[in-house]
Formats: C-alpha cells, structure tokens, sequence
C-alpha cells in the first residue's frame, strides 16, 4: 500500500518534472507574472499584500514556489529588477523565466518580509499548496483550510476540487468549501452547500450540518434560515440512510465470510458425522494440522523458493489435503473402524485422539502460535459504497474457496463412483456390502476425504486468524452446531445452516456484544433443535430407528 | 438402531434380573467392603492432625486435601454414572453442573470475606474493581450459609430439570444429547467469562477467608470438609444404589436398551429420565460446593467442554453401570493426572489421550468389568 503509493507519487513528480522541463520556459512565463514578482520585492507593503494573496490564487506550483522561497527568505531580488530563488548550493533560480543560474549573483539582497507579511504568505501557501503534484501536501493544506478559511479563498478551493482526483483530498476540499460556503450571509448559498454536502453522503459531514440544527438555551437554531435547516435536515437524513447501508452491508458481508469459515470448518464433519454417523471430535485438531501444513510450506518457500513466495497458499492446498486425509485414514483404519455403531464410544476415542494430537503438535512446533503471512496479493481489499466498507481480500479469497470446495464436494458425491458408493452406504450399509460395495475401503476413503477437506480449512482459516495447536478447540463446538443444524446427511442443510449462523451471528453482534451473541446463537440453536430434532434439513421417513 | 444403542451401552450390569422380588442394596460382603473403605479414608485425617510431620504415621496436608478433591471428582463421576450407565445418557456438560454448585456455594464463601479484602469493602473485590456500589440482586440472601446451600441444590436441578425437560420430551437422544449438553456448557463458560455477568468473570471466586466462622484453611476445617465430602460420597453411593435397584432402576435400564419397546409397552420415559437426570445434576452440584472451599477456586474453566469430557472418561475407566467403577475411575485417572503433572508434564496429555483410546477399544467395562473377568477366570479355574 505504502510502497504503490510512494511510486505513484514518484511517478507524478517525475512527469510534472518532465513536463517543466519540456514547457519549462513558456510555462513559468506564463505562470509567475513578472509584474507581480517586481511588487513582491518592491517597498510598497500594500501592493506586496496583494501580489502574495493574488499567487495564492495561482494554480501553478512555481507560484507556490515564490511563496515558500518568499516565507523560508530564500528570495532575492538584484538591482536589475529579476527575482530570484535561492535553491541551495549556491544555485538559484530565475523565478519569472525559471531559467537556472549556476550561481547566485553578486549584487542581488535577500527580499525582507514583516509579521504581516508572514501571516498571508501563510494563508496563500496554503491556498497554492492545493496545486501541489503531491497528494501529502494537497492533503494537508486541504485539511488546514477545512478548520477555517477565507472567505476569499473560496474560488480557489473550486478550481482546485474541479481538478481534483485524491479521494481524501478531495473530501478535505469539499468540506473546506462547504464550509465556507454555510458561512455566506445568502440564504440560498448555504442552502445549496447543505444539499451538496447531503449529495456527497459522506460522513464527515455529519458534525457540520447536525451544528446547523442545534438549538441554542433559548431554543434559537443555529441556521436562522427555515429552508436551509430543511436541507441540512434533508442532508443529514440522506448521510444517515447511506450509513446505515453501509453498516448493513458491512454486516452482510461479515456474516457471509464468517459463514463461508463455519460452512469450510463443516463441511469435513458433514461428512463424517452427517453420512458416515462417525462423531469425530478430532475434527478441530485436523483444521489445525491443515493450518500447520501451511506454515510448513511457507517455511519451504521461503527457504527455496522465496520469487514464488506470494504463491505458497495455493500449494499448501494440496499439501494440507494430502496431510490431514493420510492422518484421517490412518485414524479411521486404526481406531474408528474398531466402533461403527458404537457412536458414544467414538466420540471419547477421537477426543482423546485430538488430545494426542495436539500435544504432538505443541511437542513438535511449540505452544506457541506460528506466524502465517498473508500473500501480497491477499492483503488489502476492495472499497465499496464510496469508501465506506472495505472488503478485504483474504476474505473474499475465502468466500470464493469456500463455494469452490462445496462445488467439488457436491461433485465428488454426486458424480463419482466413490460418491456413489457413499451415499449408498449412508443410505443401507448392509445392502451395501451385499450387492458388492466394498464398505470397508469406502469408509476409509470418505474418511480421508471428510479429513483433507478439514486440512482444506485449515488452510483457510490460517489466513484469517493464529495459528496454534488450539486453533481447533474453538471450531469444534460451532462445527458441530453447523451440521447438527443443518441436518444429517444434507450438504445442502450444512451450507444453509453455516451462512445463515454465520449471518445472524454478525447481525447480533452490534446489538448484544460478540459473546452475548454467541450465548444467544448456542441457546437459540438448542432451542431450534427441540422443534426439529433432525435439522433443518431432515430427510422424511417413518422409520423408528 | 436398537441394535447400537445396545451395543452403545455394553451389556447390562452383571446383576442381572433373576427375579421381580425386590433386591437387596448391597450384598452383605459389600457393605463390610463399603465400610471398611470408608473407615479407612476417615482415618486419614486423623493420622494428619494427630500426629507431628516426621512422624511415620503422618499424612501430609497436602494428601488430605488431594484425597478430599479426588472425592469430588469421584462423587461427579458417580452423579455421570447414574445417567450414563443407567439411563443411557450420555451428558457432556455435567461440568456445568460442577460448577454451578461451586459457584452458588461460592457466592457464601465470597461474602463470608467480609471486609478482609484487598479492598476492605462490604463488596467482593471483583465488584469494587468493576466500580459496582451494591449486590445484584441474585446475589441477595446469599450471606446466608443455608440459603446458599439450598442454591447449591436449586441451581443446578432447576436447570437440569428444566433443559432435561424440553430434550427429553423432544426425544433428544444419544449424540445429538451429548452435542447439545456440550453446547450448553459452552455457553454458559462464555457467559460466565464475562465480568458484566457478575460472577467475577475470568478470575471467578478465590481469596476464600473462612465458612461459618472457622477459618477455612486452619487443618481442622480442612479435616471436617474432608469428613463432610466422604460422607456425602458414601451417602450419595447408597442412593444411587437405591435408585438402580430399585423398580424405578429397572425401567431406566429399558429404557437405556430400548427405549421404543418402553414406550410401546405404555411407559412414558419422560418422567424416569427426567427423575434421574435431576438427581444426577443435584449430586454433581454438590460435588461442587464441596469441592470449591477445599480447593479455594471457582473459575470459568471448570464450565470448559474440556472438563466435562475428563468426566466421561472417569466413568468409562472405572466401569459405568457399576457405580463403584466410576469412583475407582475418578481416583485412578487423577491420581495418574497429579502424578504426570508433576513429573512429565508434557505427556500428560498423550496418557489422558491414550487412556480415552484404549479403554473405548479394550476395556469396554473398565477397570470394574476387567476385574469382574478376572474374578470370574480365577472362580472357574479354582472349581
């Protein structure tokens, strides 16, 4: 960010210098007029009051750089009339012509300024400094003029928000300008600044025209004016609606990536607890391990390949995948194979598994939390609604991943043999294995597959948060709300139960604070599930068990 | 399902149902048993206050008071067992239950402070910290021991009663019941964690001074907690003993291997899971409250689902269904836990990890079960 900046503003100076130098001659001509040089060096004060007021209201930066050479006394005036900048080193600089002299000439004396003086070098510098290649200065002499200006300085302000392109310059501009024009003794000029500054919707008004409609101890408003306080009144509406979008928006969107998260950190438990009926409580250890996955593969980019280092997330994809589904089968072939059926028993088994687990990782990488960088490219984000709501790129990165992994998961199920045999297999184990299925190596592949997809949301979920051997203690709980609301057996229950937890969850927030939140969102889902034992999406049947 | 949920469960104890006249509590070699063991752990603290450290037949404090911690560990572990082993439900949040007792008994303790707080102020230090000038009202009357102690009962059985109502009656059962009772926990931990909550928040209760007037860490109040503890532990066991032998007993273990044939034979299970499932979370909220002035903590981290599950495994461990198992359980886990805490700390979590998983695949009936097997090889070989 930082970096783009400086280079944009290098790039700037450099053409404006390029520019100078093609047009050098003509355009300081053009600029800087010679008979106001001669007043600024000459005796009469008042004639040098309005030659440096007059500079301000130039648009050209040589004007700005009379005025800074004048205000710093590096200006100099020879007996032959030029005007001169000093420009260090001992060069100078002919002001009206811009021709470069290697030295400053003998006979030239430092042009002397008063108190006076000083004060409306000030105010004009500020005014020419609007004209600035810089965006910094702009900014700043923008902001200066906000907290009080001119009123003659107001045409100058519009000639520089006509030109304009910084957004946060042109803000500063527009509420120095507005506020100016709300100073004006004419009804109608402050009503149409009201209705500028409400077309704007932009927040920082918000002080200004809500200072218009205050009352003072005898009930007297600030803005005499009947009209103007209807605009102001009408602004300020405007700017409060458009705030309320963009809180509404800003929610909406962290409820979609907060549910994009629950629905990655699910999907794996869906389905292993929702198809195969195996309650697995090491779920959060294998998010964890597909997190650790990803620092190991930084780790190697950095050590071998740091050009392709901003890339590492996408290989660490596959990694992780590979990781947490070698370890979900070797768990299933060595321990949840032993208690199908026994669902109570599987429970206790994996806990104490993920108790192993995390300790391996704590023995192995410290209990500390590991550091995991976003790439370049993840970093930064989106403004929308005129700079109101940015959204970040990782968490889009995110959304997007977490929709392409449904996808593929809904294809794997759907479309492929193994999907197939699934499903089958959910649906009557038994007939199953009689027509032919071989249960045994589906279990395990559905298992692995169910784990690589939790490594998948490891990956995720360490771009969004710490990693640590505790990463997936918090998951658990919510994954597991996550499917249990959803409904067993339903991919499309998870996906609609995981948004629409992730949503609410972010729509309360403001109201009740993120833990009430959760306390209600953990109440309110027991409560749901007293209504609807099978989910939301329950498949129908009469079966007694 | 039927067919799991029998599975799920194990076997029924190995008294079996021989016929429908009442059946004894306890065989008389178990009573000697029972009193034996519970003569032997009263003595404990005598030997502690009766005799100089140094002397050979001393028992440190610090054993006394591990014992007495160990016994509420064992009398929760028994409360999980009557649900568990009897019923078939499997609770993941009984922690809560712990808790809650702790805390209500705590709320006494932490007025019984008085003015001896960092403070000096009527109010806990926690409340003076927070800037809070009075109690909240649910904090009223809690200077009472009694009413405190009839908290201790309240709380945790309203509650459970209450939420055992609404699952039961929806037929919430097996994972879905566990997962729930988890979340349950895990609210509540949150909840509990904030200082608005008014239960001192991340730090909970601690500072404890003395209760009904004796100060709380002087050997003999110590020794009368213990007492209290081992009484309540034996007391407790006899009840539960009476439930599961009783008809009421019988109908718990149909309903745990089949529940639907229960109700197709006109028994409404709501009231039996409801009965036991109260008392359970009432003897586990006193495990509680006796537990907090021994330990001199009460925290939100009791409420942690991590702590309810370290639970489960004491029952499985000793042997549910059996409820001496679960006692045994409790002692031989934690014994274990304090004896790898202080010497390798950082396997303790790979042992408590390896015991969840080797019990589950090989000792299905825990260490009760395999000492029943064994018993039963030795009897054949010796006929």
């Amino acid at each position: 960010m930082r970096i783009a900046d400086l280079a944009a503003r290098t790039r700037r100076q450099l053409s404006a210098w390029l520019l100078a130098m093609a047009l050098a001659p003509a355009a300081f001509a053009a600029g800087v007029d010679p008979d106001l040089l001669a007043a600024l060096a000459g005796d009469d004060s008042q004639a040098r009051l309005e030659a440096v007021a007059r500079l301000g209201q130039q648009a050209e930066p040589a004007a700005a750089d009379v005025l800074e050479a004048l205000n710093e006394d590096r200006l100099y005036a020879t007996a032959d009339g030029r005007v001169l900048i000093d420009t260090g080193g001992g060069g100078a600089r002919d002001a009206a012509s811009g021709q470069e002299l290697a030295a400053m000439p003998g006979d030239a004396s430092s042009v002397t300024i008063n108190n006076r003086l000083r004060r409306a070098i000030g105010a004009a510098l500020a005014g020419s400094r609007l004209f600035s290649p810089d965006p910094a200065v702009r900014l700043a002499a923008a902001q200066r003029l906000s907290g009080g200006a001119d009123a003659a300085l107001l045409p100058t302000l519009e000639k520089a928000l006509a030109d304009e392109r910084h957004p946060a310059v042109r803000q500063a501009l527009q509420v120095a300008a507005a506020k100016l024009q709300l100073q004006s003794d004419d009804p109608q000029v402050r009503r149409r600044a009201a209705q500028l500054l409400g077309e704007t919707r932009d927040a920082a008004f918000r002080p200004v025209l809500a200072a218009m409609l205050a009352q003072d101890g005898q009930g007297a408003y600030a803005e005499p004016d009947a009209g103007v306080r209807e605009a102001a009144q009408a602004a300020l509406r405007a700017i409060d609606r458009h705030l309320a979008t963009i809180e509404w928006s800003g929610n909406l969107f962290y409820g979609i990536s907060l549910g994009s998260v629950l629905l990655l950190a699910a999907l794996g438990l869906a389905i292993t607890f929702g198809l195969m009926g195996v309650i697995n409580m090491a779920h959060g250890e294998l998010l964890m391990i597909g997190a650790y996955a990803t620092y190991v593969v930084q780790g190697l980019f950095r050590a071998w390949a740091p050009a392709w280092l901003d890339w590492y997330v996408i290989a660490a994809l596959p990694v992780a995948f590979v990781a947490t589904a070698l370890v979900g089968m070797a768990l299933e072939r060595t321990v949840i194979r032993w208690l199908y059926g026994r669902p109570l028993e599987t429970l206790l088994a994996t806990w104490g598994i993920s108790l192993i687990l995390m300790q391996a990782v704590r023995s192995l990488f410290g209990a500390q939390n590991v550091e995991v960088s976003n790439p370049a490219w993840m970093s930064g984000g989106l403004s929308v609604l005129g700079g109101g709501l940015v959204l970040t790129y990782n968490r889009l990165a995110i959304i997007v991943f977490a929709l392409l992994v449904v996808f593929f998961v809904w294809l794997l199920l759907n479309h492929t043999r193994l999907g197939l045999f699934v499903r089958a297999i959910t649906q009557n184990r038994r007939m199953a294995d009689c027509v032919g299925v071989p249960t045994g190596r589906v279990d395990m592949l559905a298992f692995g597959l169910g784990s690589g997809i939790a490594g998948l949301a490891g990956v995720a979920l360490s771009q969004l948060g710490n990693v640590g051997p505790d990463l997936g203690r918090g998951y658990l709980v919510d994954s597991f709300m996550v499917v249990v609301l959803g409904g067993v057996g339903q991919l499309a229950g998870t996906v609609v139960a995981a948004l629409g937890l992730g949503g609410v969850n972010k729509f309360l927030e403001p109201y009740a604070g993120a833990v009430m939140a959760k306390i209600a969102i953990l109440v309110l889902i027991v409560l749901f599930v007293q209504k609807r034992p099978q989910g939301l999406f329950a498949p129908r049947g009469r079966s007694v068990e | 399902m039927n067919r799991t949920l029998n599975a799920t469960l194990g076997a029924p104890p190995a008294a079996a149902l021989p016929a429908l006249a009442r059946r004894p509590l306890f065989s008389p070699r178990a009573w000697l048993a029972l009193a034996a063991a519970c003569a032997l752990l009263a003595l404990l603290p005598l030997l502690n206050l009766a005799f100089a450290p140094g002397h050979a037949l001393h028992v440190s404090s610090y054993a006394v008071a591990l014992l007495g911690k160990f016994m509420c560990y064992a009398l929760a572990a028994l409360a999980l067992d009557l649900v568990w082993g009897y019923a078939g439900i499997l609770s993941l949040g009984h922690g809560l239950f712990f808790a809650l007792g702790g805390y209500a008994h705590g709320m006494y303790l932490m007025r019984a402070i008085g003015r001896d707080g960092v403070y000096q102020s009527d109010l806990p230090d926690f409340m003076v910290f927070l800037n809070w000038k009075e109690y909240p009202w649910y904090w009223a009357f809690t200077e009472h021991f009694w009413y405190a102690a009839l908290l201790v009962v309240l709380v945790p059985g309203v509650l459970a009663f209450v939420f055992g109502y609404f699952a039961f009656r929806s037929r919430i059962k097996g994972v879905y019941f566990s997962i729930i009772t988890q979340a349950l926990t895990f609210a509540a931990m949150l909840l509990f964690f904030r200082n608005d909550t008014g239960f001192g928040g991340n730090n909970g209760f601690t500072d404890f001074k003395r209760i009904l007037g004796f100060p709380i860490t002087a050997p003999g109040t110590r020794a009368a907690l213990y007492w209290l503890t081992l009484a309540a532990l034996g007391g407790f066991l006899v009840l539960a003993r009476a439930v599961t032998q009783s008809k009421l007993g019988r109908v718990l273990t149909a309903v745990r291997d089949a529940e639907n044939r229960v109700r197709f034979l006109g028994y409404e299970p709501l009231g039996f899971k409801l009965f036991v499932w109260t008392l359970s979370a009432v003897m586990c909220g006193v495990a509680g409250a006796l537990y907090v002035p021994q330990v001199g903590i009460i925290n939100p981290g009791e409420m942690s689902p991590e702590n309810s599950i370290e639970m489960v495994i004491w029952v499985a461990t000793g042997g549910r269904g059996t409820l001496v198992g679960p006692i045994i359980g409790a002692g031989a886990v934690n014994g274990l836990k304090t004896w790898f805490t202080s010497v390798f700390p950082e396997f303790w979590l790979y042992a408590l990890g390896l015991i969840f998983v080797l019990v589950t695949l090989f000792l299905p009936q825990g260490i009760v079960g395999l000492a029943r097997r064994l018993y039963a090889r030795f009897a054949e070989g010796g006929r």
